[in-house]
């Protein structure tokens, strides 16, 4: 007779593992890339080629002859920062600079603190500001696709995002009315469908919605997150354009313009660098909510998403520390 | 529908033997009956090698507090007093017996006849189920006479029954509820006369509508006695979460049920009560569950206590050719058998023979923080941080955090993606704090 296998109890499993997690993931994202590819054509595909291959080559260089350890490339995790990466760029980024963005996500903000699941920082984003800080005019020059439905797809004229729009001209002393007004503003069907200037993947609401669904029926995210930080963006936001709608932008367009819907569906709910219990994300949500209005509105950037969720990346391990779920059975000692 | 609120799992249920009717085991030829089959002190050996012993005859005698007597089985003649790797994977003391007939000890009952009359007295309750060596049949064996007894200060204010049976593929206490219910409920009767409480819960999971249905019907004539249908969610048959789901209560951290009010045993006890007080019947049989996706008949059998487990499997069709496991108990809390020489004990609840595909773990890879485990955990606990602090071996800082709460259910490894061995490392840790706690105490 063969041998018995013996080992602890559980010995059944629920068979969701790493990969299929990312994967999952993966799929949540193609119809932004659909979205992308559409509104700026094959220079969004070779974004995301270049990104892709550039984080996979990294990963299976540095594991290979750095570190020397056993191949981690088929998890997908590498496969899903390369895609965020090429999400927040802009389509016309060189490929060199591309291929820096990838070494820094790799090498830099996830190989260096020991791989998969220790990263403390969200890598897609380290390389996206490590990108927007050294090559500032590349990567704040977008491609602005023609509105839905015009008859050319794209054009090579370049221009600043919905945000850049009303930061500038906020900047200038006009009115948010007089702003969304000109005939050049993307207004808030274009930018829910995904015709606005913008790294190649947060243009469109819509897409990037239909994603966020499927995660959550998956159960690669749950709510908490994504609920905290739109409600507190939301909710803030909202007050400010309560005390003076001349001067702050409303809340649907925040959340309709720049990455504020991939912040918060794909990039805050990275499992390594966010909280692990429900109301740590809570509270974790609620804080990336805050700062990115506050980056947004008073900040020298017209966007705050990516700051944002670094920023509490960074309190993530005393965020898990002071909130921890509640125990069943807790004895409540009073003072 | 109720269920407990905090974490919990849904594994596919497998009841592969639900539509299985009891059938009883014919005698072995042999058995070998563990004198330790309790949680608690070990049992004093009290026949000697050559002894002509009937069935139902004390073959071991509990001394301590908590502690239970042990029977034989069958009758025969005792060959040798020697040791055997039991189900735990431990080797204990055991009495080996040579099957001759099956003599019965005059002084039990063996009539079909159900008598719902309870005559003894509450003490008398207590200390028969003390002599007849009844232990709780959900797994955990913890004597069931000990169990009456409740503490100075304390009051007990309900009975809960567990019927959950939320381990995936055991169905003998659904069995059992459908086929002898009746007798069960009179044991829930006992156990209430023995408490001194008027009222009795018995939750079941509602993916046994045909148990429930049953026990609804007939409970008309056992007013006090309710019958609860839960949701179906792992671990809900862990007393704590039971507790939670009938009543809403939350035992204390640390504390036994007592503390809320309650006192839970299993529908298996209740069967075995009633047959120790109506009958006069030692704990001698049980209904043990064999089951398996590649058995050739998932059964449910009535078992004498120290039939090896390979009789079992043979009566169900013999061992699958692609075994790669065989599991005393369920999926989730279950221990792999290292060999199929064991014997049924006590706390048999079921056999489980797993194919060989089913029989690896997942590979290990690195902790992505997804935080499923936190979420699942009944107990509200960090699994992963716990077996970390394990891992690091920093048990201190477990106990921190709370690592005794931990009750094992296996659902934050289950739900691992990374396929990380957390309850293994949480197991671990649980024993290395409860040395550092007893070496406390010696100081």
């Amino acid at each position: 007779m063969n041998l018995l296998t013996v080992s602890g109890s559980p010995h059944v499993h629920d068979h969701q593992n790493v990969k299929s997690i990312m994967y999952g993931v993966v799929v949540a994202m193609i119809p932004a890339i659909f979205v992308s590819v559409y509104f700026f054509g094959l220079d969004s595909a070779r974004v995301i080629f270049i990104s892709v291959s550039a984080c996979l080559f990294f990963e299976w260089a540095i594991q290979k002859y750095l570190l020397k350890g056993a191949l981690t490339i088929n998890d997908g995790s590498a496969l899903v920062t390369g895609v965020l990466l090429a999400f927040n760029v802009p389509s016309n980024l060189p490929a060199w600079m591309i291929i820096v963005g990838a070494l820094v996500s790799i090498g830099i903000a996830k190989m260096s603190f020991g791989g998969l699941g220790k990263n403390p920082f969200n890598p897609a984003l380290i390389g996206r500001v490590f990108l927007l800080i050294s090559f500032p005019v590349q990567m704040t020059s977008w491609p602005i696709p023609k509105a839905l439905f015009s008859s050319s797809v794209t054009d090579a004229i370049t221009g600043p995002t919905t945000l850049g729009i009303l930061k500038e001209g906020l900047n200038a002393g006009k009115t948010v009315q007089e702003l969304m007004a000109n005939s050049g503003f993307p207004g808030y069907v274009n930018d829910m469908v995904g015709a606005q200037g913008g790294s190649l993947g947060e243009i469109s609401a819509i897409a990037l919605l239909i994603g966020a669904i499927y995660m959550l029926l998956r159960r690669i995210i749950t709510w908490h997150i994504p609920v905290a930080y739109a409600g507190s963006a939301i909710i803030f936001s909202g007050i400010l354009w309560l005390v003076d709608p001349t001067r702050y932008i409303d809340p649907a367009m925040h959340m309709l313009a720049g990455g504020m819907i991939l912040g918060v569906f794909f990039m805050a709910t990275d499992m390594s660098s966010s909280p692990m219990s429900p109301k740590g994300q809570i509270v974790y949500g609620v804080g990336a909510g805050l700062l990115t209005i506050m980056i947004r509105v008073w900040g020298a950037y017209p966007e705050g998403v990516s700051f944002a969720i670094l920023i509490m990346n960074a309190f993530t391990p005393l965020i898990n520390k002071a909130f921890k779920p509640r125990r069943f059975g807790e004895v409540i000692i009073k003072k | 529908m109720k269920t407990f609120k905090l974490g919990g799992i849904h594994p596919g249920e497998n009841k592969l033997s639900a539509g299985a009717a009891i059938e009883i085991l014919p005698l072995p030829t042999q058995v070998c009956i563990p004198v330790s089959q309790n949680l608690g002190a070990p049992s004093k050996v009290v026949v000697e090698k050559g002894a002509v012993i009937r069935t139902g005859q004390l073959i071991a005698k509990g001394e301590a507090f908590i502690s239970s007597n042990v029977h034989s089985s069958v009758s025969g003649k005792v060959t040798k007093i020697d040791s055997v790797i039991d189900t735990s994977g431990y080797k204990r003391p055991a009495v080996y017996i040579d099957v001759e007939g099956d003599e019965w000890e005059e002084s039990i009952d063996r009539s079909q006849d159900i008598i719902s009359d309870i005559r003894l007295s509450r003490e008398e309750i207590i200390s028969r189920l003390n002599e007849t060596g009844i232990v709780g049949l959900g797994g955990a064996t913890f004597p069931s006479h000990v169990k009456l007894m409740i503490p100075e200060g304390k009051k007990a204010e309900y009975l809960l029954i567990n019927g959950v049976e939320c381990e995936p593929y055991l169905t003998s206490d659904h069995r059992l509820m459908l086929e002898r219910g009746r007798e069960m409920m009179i044991g829930v009767k006992i156990l209430m006369k023995g408490l001194n409480v008027t009222k009795a819960y018995i939750g079941i999971e509602r993916n046994k509508p045909d148990a429930i249905d049953h026990l609804l019907k007939i409970s008309a004539e056992f007013p006090g006695i309710e019958i609860i249908p839960l949701k179906v969610k792992y671990p809900q048959g862990g007393e704590k979460q039971l507790i939670k789901a009938v009543l809403n209560r939350e035992v204390p951290s640390g504390k036994l049920p007592i503390e809320v009010g309650c006192v839970v045993n299993n529908v298996g006890t209740a069967l075995a009560v009633y047959e120790a007080v109506q009958k006069n019947k030692p704990l001698i049989d049980r209904v043990v569950t064999v089951t398996g996706k590649s058995l050739k008949k998932p059964s449910n059998l009535l078992v004498r206590i120290g039939t090896p487990v390979n009789q079992l499997i043979d009566f169900a069709g013999g061992l699958p050719e692609d075994t790669g496991k065989v599991i005393n108990g369920g999926p989730m809390m279950g221990k792999a058998l290292t060999s199929l020489e064991v014997p049924v004990v006590k706390g048999t609840s079921g056999i489980l023979i797993l194919p060989e595909n089913e029989s690896r773990r997942i590979p290990v890879i690195n902790c992505i923080r997804c935080a499923r485990c936190i979420s699942v955990c009944p107990m509200g606990l960090e699994p992963v941080l716990l077996a970390q602090l394990s891992e690091n071996q920093v048990y201190e800082a477990a106990e921190k955090e709370h690592i005794l709460d931990c009750i094992e259910c296996g659902s934050c490894q289950y739900t691992c993606p990374a396929g990380r061995p957390l309850l293994d490392y949480l197991r671990l840790g649980k024993n290395k704090v409860g040395v550092i706690i007893r070496n406390r105490g010696k100081k």
